[in-house]
């Protein structure tokens, strides 16, 4: 092999690993860490399996925001409009959660039918709800304002 | 009318930057000099310009004029000065004026620092610079005029975001912009070779500083961001893999890439067309990374289906640009011939492979960062790809390339063997290993597998940096004595140290943070405590504060530790008056080797509150690495070669023969 062919093999050689490599973790590590969003209604029809993580948005219901004797754990239901399921979080709430906010959570249901929430997110804008929520109240029918919210570097 | 000159001199700017693309370019081509030159007139005049147009929006926000809509829709007469300067680039259209501020600057700074490049090089560099530019100025004065007037105006303006309140706001973007804007020059230079078919060594010594000050500008703007979001988002955390971060940290990446793949180029003229191609990608990356974050499809493929105009252009551009700049690599990329030879084990492969794994890394994250919106896009079930993604592709990707890292610096060009190099190597592999599993037993009293092999990585990646530069000292003739042996490393060779001992630096941060931090959150009575990784956080009180444009609760929280007082903090919940906004104020002790950290949530009652402490050790490591990173990237653009450049270009053969005739 001439030296020329041999610096090209070496060249192919480490892309091909390289970019197979990328594939290949990529796809594997797709496998197990994609989270679905679900809304409640979807979870009302039974789309989601228990134990399964997963995102839920929606609106907090007002008036429906308990704190537990812990003082550190929230009840509250998230609603589409249409259906709606009740969400327990333990920890500091976001500046923006506040009743009849779009917020969005990450978390699984437990045999109780509770969504057991490990994060809450709220965007930081007055105005806004988060695209998924948007969405989400959309397909139930319901009328809700969005607006765009600035996006900064 | 301060905004109509500002309207006025951008426009200007934009036939600047036409003349600045054609005439230049024409005078290439026909070989007429004085054509050449309207390239460094127009590229001045240019810079000229827009540091007119910015100072008339600079000067609309610090007199309160809202009859200009961006400035109603983004301050107000309360906020203090040095935010009003900074709200100039706290929204869309201020930060587009920055994007073409910046790059009008390093437009000016290529033709004043380019005395001694070949005229019709220098034609050809401003020329593609020229023609960004239109796109950009176009852009801001189509979809996104910051001067557009507000009638009737407004008594009062609705204030800068309140997350943007923070002084590591302020430089953030500037910095971050410099860097992406920075690739522009090595794009430039790598369109300008293939236009004219030389690409030689001359052209690498001067490419090579412009693509090292636009990546040190790159990293502190990343860095800077980090350390925002630690500081002002409350969470405790400095990097959370959101797509906005990630497009910023792609052309780093390609970027880190492209300044080893010119240190091959230049030392051993191969690897060119690699060079070009890694040049049109990073700057093609940081366009992507503008469409991502400007266009608002981040937010939702819907909203941006919805007010298609500003995304549309810039995808239009996007295509115009990678596409117009691959067509021409694909016509003629094929004539740069390649130079050195090397072996399967040599410095050149050990590049080669340190580039790979670092586009590789790059593709990954940009695959998780499209691919939701892909799916969105076509309507398929919504679904998110968080940090356990990005970690789980992106730690076995970093891990061959920091073991690299140590190896490659003292590999022999062309050709090594494993054996030299374990000699050479043995005992730092042996020393790292160690502390990987001593150290953090040493300290916390327990480990992880994964806490070992990320310590022994930073230790490796410091020694062996350290061993790169010792041994020129150490191998100095009896005759030169210490100092003059140290003073005489080449700047270049010190710069690599250095930033790589900021990688390992970074490491021990990184690795320490997620290991060992510690946090709670519980509801406090005032007077009562919280106790964390032996550190007694006690609730004294909360009572109401004043600030420029906001009220705010601050809550004062003594630390001690076994007994000793540590420091006192005060963490504020503060509710901006004019959006409403609530926002956590985190009250936080930085230190050497750990940083304490509060944030107060909400009122349970009138006399018990929700707060939340962390314990992060080490975690400043990770800014303090990345300072390190950018002072070696400075010290690397700093090297003596770079400053007596050559007056005309050496041709291919030549250097060629030097570098095949060269041993090491």
């Amino acid at each position: 092999m001439t030296p020329k062919r041999k610096q090209r093999l070496i060249f192919v050689m480490v892309l091909i690993v390289g970019f197979g490599a990328a594939i290949g973790l990529s796809l594997f590590a797709f496998q197990k860490n994609i989270l679905y969003f679900f809304s409640p209604s979807q979870i009302a029809s039974g789309e989601v399996e228990t134990g399964q993580m997963f995102r839920l948005g929606g609106l907090v219901v007002e008036g429906s925001v308990k704190r537990e004797s812990d003082g550190i754990t929230t009840i509250f239901d998230l609603t589409d409009t249409a259906g709606s399921i009740t969400v327990s979080y333990t920890g500091l709430l976001p500046d923006l959660f506040r009743e009849g906010q779009g917020i969005v959570a990450q978390g699984k249901i437990n045999p109780q039918g509770i969504f057991v929430a490990q994060e809450v997110l709220a965007k930081h804008d007055e105005n806004y709800m988060p695209p998924e929520v948007a969405e989400a109240l959309k397909e139930a029918g319901a009328e809700h304002p969005m607006s765009i919210p600035k996006t900064t570097m | 009318m301060a905004p109509e000159i500002g309207q006025f001199t951008l426009v200007i700017a934009l036939c600047l930057a036409i003349v600045q693309s054609v005439v230049p370019l024409i005078g290439a081509y026909r070989n007429n000099i004085s054509w050449m030159a309207v390239g460094r007139t127009a590229a001045s005049g240019q810079f000229l310009f827009l540091i007119i147009s910015f100072i008339c929006l600079t000067y609309c926000f610090l007199v309160n004029d809202f009859s200009v809509l961006y400035v109603a829709n983004n301050s107000n007469t309360k906020l203090p000065y040095y935010y009003q300067i900074s709200a100039v680039w706290g929204a869309h259209e201020g930060s587009l004026l920055l994007w073409v501020l910046c790059l009008a600057g390093w437009g000016y700074a290529v033709a004043v620092f380019s005395r001694a490049l070949p005229a019709d090089v220098i034609a050809r560099v401003l020329a593609v610079m020229g023609m960004i530019s239109i796109g950009f100025l176009l852009f801001t004065l189509l979809t996104s005029n910051p001067f557009d007037r507000l009638y009737p105006a407004a008594v009062e303006g609705r204030d800068l975001n309140p997350l943007l309140q923070d002084p590591g706001l302020v430089i953030h973007p500037p910095m971050l912009y410099m860097g992406y804007v920075g690739f522009s020059v090595a794009f430039a230079f790598a369109i300008a070779a293939l236009l004219s078919g030389k690409l030689d060594s001359a052209w690498v010594r001067w490419a090579r500083p412009w693509t090292n000050i636009a990546w040190v500008f790159l990293t502190i703007g990343i860095a800077l961001g980090s350390w925002w979001a630690y500081h002002e988002l409350g969470w405790g955390g400095w990097w959370f893999w959101d797509p906005v971060e990630n497009a910023s940290f792609m052309p780093w990446l390609v970027g880190t890439a492209l300044i080893h793949s010119l240190a091959v180029t230049e030392k051993r003229s191969t690897f060119k067309s690699w060079t070009v191609l890694l040049s049109i990608l990073a700057f093609s990356l940081s366009l992507l990374g503008t469409f991502l974050v400007r266009s608002g499809v981040l937010v939702s493929v819907h909203s941006f289906a919805a007010d298609p105009e500003r995304g549309v252009y810039i995808l239009g551009f996007l295509a115009v640009v990678i596409g117009g700049s691959l067509t021409l690599y694909a016509w003629r990329a094929s004539q740069f011939a390649s130079g050195g030879r090397f072996d399967t084990v040599s410095k050149e492969t050990m590049l080669l492979i340190n580039n790979v794994l670092l586009v590789v890394a790059m593709v990954t994250i940009l695959i998780g960062t499209l691919y939701p919106l892909f799916l969105d896009a076509l309507g398929l079930p919504k679904l998110s790809v968080g940090p356990p993604y990005f970690s789980a592709v992106f730690v076995p990707l970093m891990l061959p390339l920091v073991i690299l890292m140590g190896i490659g610096p003292i590999a022999k060009w062309r050709r090594v063997t494993f054996a030299e190099l374990f000699s050479k190597l043995k005992f730092i592999l042996l020393i790292g290993v160690v502390l990987g599993v001593v150290l953090p037993i040493a300290i916390y009293g327990s480990t992880t597998v994964m806490t070992a092999i990320g310590i022994a990585a930073g230790a490796w990646a410091v020694i062996t940096s350290m061993y790169a530069i010792a041994r020129l000292v150490i191998k100095r003739d009896s005759s030169t004595s210490l100092g003059k042996a140290i003073s005489r490393i080449p700047r270049a060779m010190m710069g690599m140290a250095v930033a790589h001992i900021g990688i390992g630096i970074f490491i021990f941060g990184v690795v320490f943070t997620s290991a060992f931090s510690d946090q709670k959150e519980a509801a406090v009575k005032i007077g009562g405590s919280v106790e964390l990784a032996g550190y007694t956080f006690t609730l004294k009180g909360v009572s109401p504060a004043q600030g420029p444009n906001y009220q705010a609760m601050r809550g004062f929280v003594n630390v001690e530790k076994d007994g000793e007082f540590v420091v006192k903090l005060f963490p504020e919940k503060r509710i901006y008056t004019v959006q409403q906004n609530p926002m956590t104020e985190a009250g936080i002790q930085t230190g050497v080797f750990r940083d304490l950290y509060v944030s107060l949530g909400e009122a349970v009652s009138a006399s018990e509150w929700g707060i939340r402490v962390y314990y992060r050790p080490f975690v400043q490591w990770i800014w303090m690495g990345t300072l390190l990173m950018a002072i070696g990237g400075i010290l690397g653009a700093m090297d003596k070669r770079y400053r007596t450049a050559p007056v005309k270009s050496d041709n291919l053969q030549n250097a060629n023969l030097k570098s095949s005739t060269a041993t090491t």
